[in-house]
């Protein structure tokens, strides 16, 4: 995902001169490109979060579009005030690119795994939020971002996500039917769909067919247009991240202001996943987000 | 201000306003009618809590009615204690939380140069502001781009939050610290507007101009004294502190 990331945000930028790429000296060997090919629209603004994040703001309040790249919990939680004053409040067109979102640098431990950054980030004014599930919404997501000037949040992972969308994305809306079903709805956001997905085959096997859908854009309209297409089914949510504040919080909390009808369960990472050391793989079944967990929970919750 | 709606600060207000003056004053390019333009210079007053000498200015200088100050902190009037942006023109950032003006302004400043125009990007710190790590974040990168627009001035009254500054986190040797990162520094009588303006008149790269000031300038009662970065006026303080005023004045 981040390297598809990298490679579109450079065609776009070939083309459109106030797009910036600022990191924080971070993006070995993904980046490397993008810096070679247009030196000037790239910042390595060293290990300073904070003042990279305001920095961005003050480019952008200038007409320019900034990426600020960083591994997931670097450029949310280490400069969070930056983000609510300079860049939401002041309604600054920054997009924070958040790399390795959830768990994904498993072994390196909980200091850079971000778990909570979709609660944290959805409380911000003026903030919209993209989590797509892997290359191909990837694109979809920065492209909708550069539509519109406001800040944004791209929630991605760090790398080798199968595609589970199988034809580019175009005018679609942000709501993704990956497979249509009958029992239910399993809705995820992120690379966790890959997951979702060989849950899927399991529970096909035992004649259980799930509505698959993706959602790379999070708001109150996608989640609203998620539950319209549920259509009062039962819903299994599924996220690599704390059920604290996160995707699936967001749907109950919409769900309960429309009355929705039918049964909502969700998975999430579990608050003691920092005590465990291990690959992204390992923390995911640590927290019963393994395709074995998921399709268990989805028996149960049909039940 | 400050007695009317019994808010805080007016020490630091008293303590910046003369630089805050200077700067409207045809130091930084700008004016009512440039205020969008993207020539313009940029002033951000990041000691947001000094907030009622920036809308005073501002409006003397015509970029808003003078009756907006009348609704300051006011319930649903136009500016709060803390500079606030929203629809108000010359007001370039929201500031309040310290340490956030100077990486900001960095950002500005870059994109001034990008664009390729003359304009410069001044940004007014408290000294307790340099408590601050972004301070000094900002102070490396801005010689690190080669930011030779951006200019800080310090409002140098050397009083914080509860007692004075070099007896809470010391800055001094401040001027020598500004040098070692790479900064020019000018160091100006901070209620001299001719000072000011020779400080302020050109740089070449990253300028520090640390303007020696007095916290609660120009009412004798006020001065120095760590109570007015808290106390509203009352009516009694207010006509003695006016009446000094004038009499300074005339």
């Amino acid at each position: 995902m981040r390297n598809s990331f990298a490679k579109h945000l450079l065609e776009l930028a070939y083309d459109d001169e106030s797009i910036l790429l600022i990191t924080g000296d971070l993006g070995y060997g993904v980046l490397d490109e993008f810096q070679r090919q247009l030196p000037n629209q790239y910042i390595n603004s060293g290990v300073a979060e904070q003042s990279m994040m305001s920095m961005a703001a003050g480019l952008a309040s200038r007409g320019y579009r900034p990426f600020v790249y960083s591994i997931a919990n670097f450029p949310t939680f280490r400069c969070l005030e930056q983000i609510r004053n300079d860049v939401c409040y002041m309604r600054n067109p920054v997009t924070i690119v958040a790399v390795g979102a959830g768990l994904g640098y498993g072994v390196h431990g909980y200091t850079h795994h971000a778990i909570e950054d979709i609660a944290i980030m959805r409380a911000m004014p003026n903030m919209t939020l993209y989590s797509p599930g892997d290359a191909i919404e990837t694109n979809y997501c920065v492209d909708l971002i550069l539509s519109n000037a406001i800040p944004a949040y791209l929630r991605l992972g760090k790398g080798g996500e199968p595609l589970i969308n199988t034809k580019s994305l175009g005018e679609q809306p942000s709501i993704l039917i990956i497979e249509e079903g009958i029992d239910g709805v399993i809705c995820w956001t992120g690379g966790i769909g890959a997951k979702v997905m060989l849950a899927s085959s399991m529970l096909e096997k035992l004649g259980i067919r799930p509505i698959l859908i993706s959602m790379p854009v999070l708001s109150d309209e996608t989640i609203g247009q998620l539950l319209s297409t549920a259509n009062g089914k039962k819903i299994l949510s599924v996220e690599e991240h704390t059920l604290s504040g996160g995707f699936g919080s967001w749907i109950l909390e919409v769900a309960s202001g429309i009355g929705y009808p039918g049964r909502i369960s969700r998975i999430g990472v579990t608050r003691d996943t920092n005590t465990e050391i291990g690959t992204q793989n390992y923390l995911l079944e640590y927290s019963g987000l393994s395709p074995e967990a998921i399709s268990l929970k989805f028996r149960g919750l049909l039940t | 201000m400050t007695h009317e709606a019994q808010s805080s600060h007016v020490g630091s207000a008293l303590s910046v306003v003369d630089i805050l003056a200077v700067l409207y004053s045809g130091s930084a390019k700008v004016s009512p009618e440039t205020s969008n333009s993207a020539e313009r210079d940029c002033v951000i007053l990041s000691k947001g809590h000094a907030a009622s000498a920036l809308y005073a200015v501002l409006a003397i200088r015509g970029f808003f009615p003078l009756s907006y100050l009348e609704s300051y902190c006011a319930d649903g009037g136009q500016f709060g204690g803390h500079v606030t942006h929203h629809g108000k023109p010359g007001v370039e950032l929201s500031t309040g939380s310290l340490g956030h003006g100077l990486p900001y302004g960095l950002g500005v400043a870059l994109s001034q140069n990008r664009h390729g125009t003359s304009a410069r990007t001044f940004v007014v710190l408290s000294d307790g502001e340099c408590d601050e790590g972004t301070t000094w974040e900002s102070a490396l990168l801005a010689h690190q781009f080669g930011a030779s627009n951006l200019t800080v001035i310090i409002d140098r009254n050397r009083i914080q939050s509860l007692t004075n500054t070099e007896d809470t986190v010391a800055l001094e040797p401040f001027a020598d610290k500004w040098r070692a990162f790479n900064w020019e520094v000018r160091e100006v009588d901070g209620h001299s507007y001719e000072q000011l303006s020779a400080a302020l008149a050109t740089q070449d790269r990253p300028l520090c101009i640390i303007a020696e000031t007095t916290k609660g300038k120009g009412v004798s009662f006020m001065e120095n004294k760590v109570l007015w970065h808290y106390r509203p006026p009352s009516s009694e303080d207010l006509e003695n502190a006016l009446l000094e005023l004038q009499t300074e004045s005339q």
